[in-house]
């Protein structure tokens, strides 16, 4: 590897590299929750905004860099949990994790691997009926969204999903500033603090967004 | 109080170890804890039976020997302590009491309960130290001005004994806590910003070599620590090994 990315096979540039991927990520979600939450004000709104979304070339290039930090920070991730299994060969026989430490941060590979069968469903039928197929026969776009939602099971499915989502950002929000070192007793309260609105806003928003959809159907 | 005892028993460092139990009577909740486990090897040694290797020193809280993973918790169930400074009035009557050596890779078992921690000794040899003359004519300490501020942050970070529980603690056996607090201590000071970037890159390197984990924040070893060293510590390594790979010209 090149002296200038030599830094990114040790343990604390493996680290930097989930931090960057996971603060790019969350900033991602932001804008993809924002413009969901369209849905639910009005149709029309939201096939426009989704059509910006489609077509705008800023968007369109950007689509690649989300791309590369989705799979930056799985593969990091996985290989990541891999070795820190392999640090520990013996296990104990009893032991008490949570009397010292968070149960989010302790799943962040449960929660992570989940959240990614989620996304290969979730791209499989919006991103690939969207951009590459006949949006399952549907005219517009909320049209596809509101079929897709009328079904309980897949509704519960993504509510689960955004349930898991929301307890990996729990952790990962407030553990993305400590890994690039940000830590000062004057900032990092109000960052676990924000990071817990965000998670709660990010689950419970998407999650919202399902139920309302599913019980228009009915 | 009587108390059962489930101990890891290990003849040495290739054979299979396992949990063996052992029972023992009148146990005052006054006895540190490291007394109790010394009235079971005394009995062991009457039967003829081979007493239990665990480590041990100062017996006050400050060499770090002692370590022992108590009731699924290192050095047991209590805060800002070692295992010499855990009584056994912490426990009731009829317990059953789980004692297990740290856990890691790097901190490979000895016997029984005494693991090689001398991985710790090779991360302080790649970088942990200062190079001064030392031959009689160092300079009065107190010639460098050094802000109260960061002389007590220092100070903070060289409390760390070495015991090990923060990597007996995490989940990844990651030693970041460890090292941390010794590029903190270093870092920290005029006297340690001469060798400030080789020495972070040096021991990183080192930890990396020795096999233990990555930290995943969790934030286990600040509370296992019974030194209570800050995971500040570990943001502010962080902050230097980026710095220092940015700046390093090789």
């Amino acid at each position: 590897m090149s002296k200038a990315f030599e830094m990114f096979s040790s343990s604390i540039g493996r680290k930097f590299v989930m931090s960057l991927t996971g603060l790019f990520l969350i900033t991602y979600l932001v804008i993809h929750l924002a413009i969901n939450l369209l849905s639910l004000v009005d149709a029309h709104l939201f096939n426009e905004a989704s059509h910006f979304m489609g077509t705008n070339w800023f968007i369109q290039a950007m689509q690649y860099v989300l791309a590369l930090g989705f799979i930056f920070h799985i593969v990091q991730g996985i290989a990541l949990a891999r070795s820190n299994a392999k640090a520990r060969p013996q296990k104990y026989a009893l032991d008490k994790p949570s009397t010292n430490s968070s149960f989010s941060s302790r799943s962040m590979i449960i929660t992570g691997l989940l959240v990614l069968l989620f996304l290969v469903l979730h791209l499989r039928d919006y991103f690939w009926e969207l951009k590459f197929d006949d949006m399952n026969g549907h005219a517009t776009d909320f049209d596809l969204v509101v079929a897709l939602f009328a079904n309980p099971l897949y509704t519960g499915l993504y509510v689960f999903s955004f349930i898991m989502l929301g307890i990996h950002l729990n952790h990962g929000f407030q553990s993305a500033f400590q890994s690039v070192g940000v830590n000062h007793p004057k900032y990092t309260p109000g960052i676990k603090k924000f990071g817990v609105i965000y998670c709660v806003i990010v689950s419970a928003g998407f999650s919202l967004i399902a139920l309302v959809h599913y019980f228009n159907s009915l | 109080m009587n108390l059962t005892l489930k101990i890891w028993r290990q003849k040495n460092t290739t054979s299979q170890g396992k949990m063996v139990e052992y029972k023992v009577n009148n146990i005052s909740e006054d006895m540190s804890f490291l007394e109790m486990m010394d009235i079971l090897n005394e009995e062991l040694i009457v039967k003829g039976d081979d007493p239990i290797a665990f480590d041990h020193d100062c017996r006050e809280g400050i060499c770090g020997m002692c370590s022992l993973y108590i009731n699924g918790e290192a050095h047991g169930p209590d805060r800002g302590i070692t295992t010499c400074q855990l009584h056994m009035r912490k426990f009731k009557d009829g317990d059953t009491i789980y004692i297990e050596p740290w856990r890691a890779k790097a901190f490979p078992v000895i016997k029984d309960l005494v693991v090689d921690r001398t991985s710790f000794e090779r991360i302080m040899a790649s970088g942990g130290f200062i190079s001064v003359n030392t031959s009689g004519n160092t300079q009065d300490a107190n010639n460098i001005p050094i802000p109260k501020d960061d002389a007590d942050e220092a100070f903070d970070a060289a409390t760390c004994i070495g015991c090990g529980a923060c990597v007996a603690t995490c989940k990844n056996s990651s030693a970041m806590l460890f090292v941390s607090a010794k590029v903190s201590q270093l870092a920290l000071l005029p006297q340690g910003k001469l060798e400030r970037e080789r020495r972070v890159l040096n021991m990183v390197d080192q930890m990396d070599k020795e096999g233990f984990g990555n930290c995943t924040n969790t934030g286990a070893c600040e509370v296992e620590c019974p030194k209570g060293i800050s995971l500040s510590n570990i943001a502010r390594m962080n902050r230097e090994y980026l710095r220092a790979s940015l700046v390093k010209k090789d």
